[in-house]
């Protein structure tokens, strides 16, 4: 799976962005509900991108960041990795608690037990929408396990999908997610990590390997 | 005096004033080799833990490979590879509590993979901060051969 030797990859990004577009109108509808508030969703940009680049493209590898990851399995083997800059994590959870917002630049800053599972909750939704377009569009199963969450450095997240991508290139795909609606517009960032079988066989089934 | 950031999958080496970091590791490992008689430093940023299998790719990706590299660039800028001393840091866990597999415990082996390398080519360990479910910046002043650590909620230290 080396992506950048992919030959048919502009026609390739046009279908996961249009998956993740499709993702994202349900989540957008089951995010609402669970926010109170009407948001819609949609998937600008799906790219492959270098390392170097990808951590300028989310403010650098130091950057606070919420990661959750969803680890799947089925006839699709592998994992979907979420980020949300901590502000824009924090401003969700603010909403679905309907809480006033805190100062994520609080050096004393710390998710409480509610708040982590309200953000593993939402993060849930996204995945969970975003899988079930995957699986309906290719008619391949993928049953994600329970959803991880880690509050850290970007770089440091952002490691299990470099490493996994590591063995094949030196890039990654990802696709950014814009939420809006919100207090403020939220950007979220997907990268799948499908096994080295797991993308072949996607490729195949969405009909993209001619 | 520079800051030499490191990137990943990327190896450089610097002679004191000026010093080298590396930022975010997370189940990478940040390799540092020290000469304290030349005070020349050398930082490597590695993801996998053997060129093996990869022949061909960038060996700054690779920690056995990445090692013998900056070995040899560091002897290369006037380093005795005689006084060489390492320290190393991250192969963390990120997602501590997932099942057992092959992907999440990657950062164990990376850090075993640079332990092992450094033991071959007999070049002492004199710190090791490796494990554990949190990211890492790391910076080594070749002026010292010390190496700062700093985290996010866990501070900031000096191996």
């Amino acid at each position: 799976m080396n992506i950048k030797e992919d030959n048919n990859l502009a026609k390739h990004l046009d279908v996961f962005k249009e998956i993740g577009n499709i993702g994202a109108g349900h989540a957008a509808s089951a995010l609402a509900g669970l926010l109170n508030k009407r948001i819609t969703m949609s998937v600008p940009d799906a790219s492959v991108v270098s390392f170097d680049e990808i951590l300028g493209v989310l403010d650098g590898p130091e950057t606070l960041v919420a990661g959750v990851l969803i680890d799947c399995a089925g006839d699709l083997n592998g994992y979907i990795l979420l980020l949300l800059c901590m502000k824009d994590a924090m401003s969700m959870v603010a909403q679905a608690l309907e809480e006033t917002e805190r100062d994520v630049t609080d050096p004393d800053f710390e998710l409480t037990d509610l708040e982590q599972d309200t953000l593993l909750e939402i993060s849930n939704i996204l995945v969970g929408s975003f899988l079930t377009a995957i699986t309906d569009f290719s008619g391949l199963s993928a049953i994600p396990a329970v959803p991880q969450l880690s509050v850290d450095m970007l770089g440091a997240i952002l490691s299990i999908a470099t490493i996994e991508y590591g063995k094949i290139g030196d890039s990654v795909l990802f696709l950014k997610t814009q939420f809006n609606d919100l207090a403020g517009d939220v950007n979220g960032h997907f990268f799948l990590i499908p096994d080295y079988n797991s993308y072949k066989m996607l490729i195949t089934a969405l009909g993209l390997d001619g | 005096m520079a800051v030499l950031v490191v990137g990943m999958a990327d190896l450089k080496v610097a002679k004191a004033p000026d010093t080298l970091t590396t930022l975010g590791l997370g189940s990478c490992v940040g390799i540092t080799l020290f000469d304290k008689k030349n005070k020349i430093g050398g930082m490597a940023h590695c993801m996998l833990p053997t060129y093996k299998g990869f022949e061909g790719q960038n060996k700054a990706k690779f920690v056995d490979s990445a090692v013998v590299e900056l070995l040899n660039q560091m002897v290369r800028i006037g380093a005795s590879r005689a006084g060489l001393v390492a320290k190393i840091a991250g192969g963390a866990h990120m997602f501590g509590k997932s099942q057992n597999n092959d992907l999440l415990k990657i950062g164990e082996r990376n850090a075993a993979a640079g332990l092992a390398v450094l033991k071959q080519l007999s070049i002492p360990v004199q710190a090791n901060d490796t494990g554990g479910t949190h990211g890492r910046t790391i910076e080594l002043n070749p002026e010292t051969g010390a190496l700062s650590i700093k985290t996010v909620g866990l501070g900031t230290k000096s191996i």
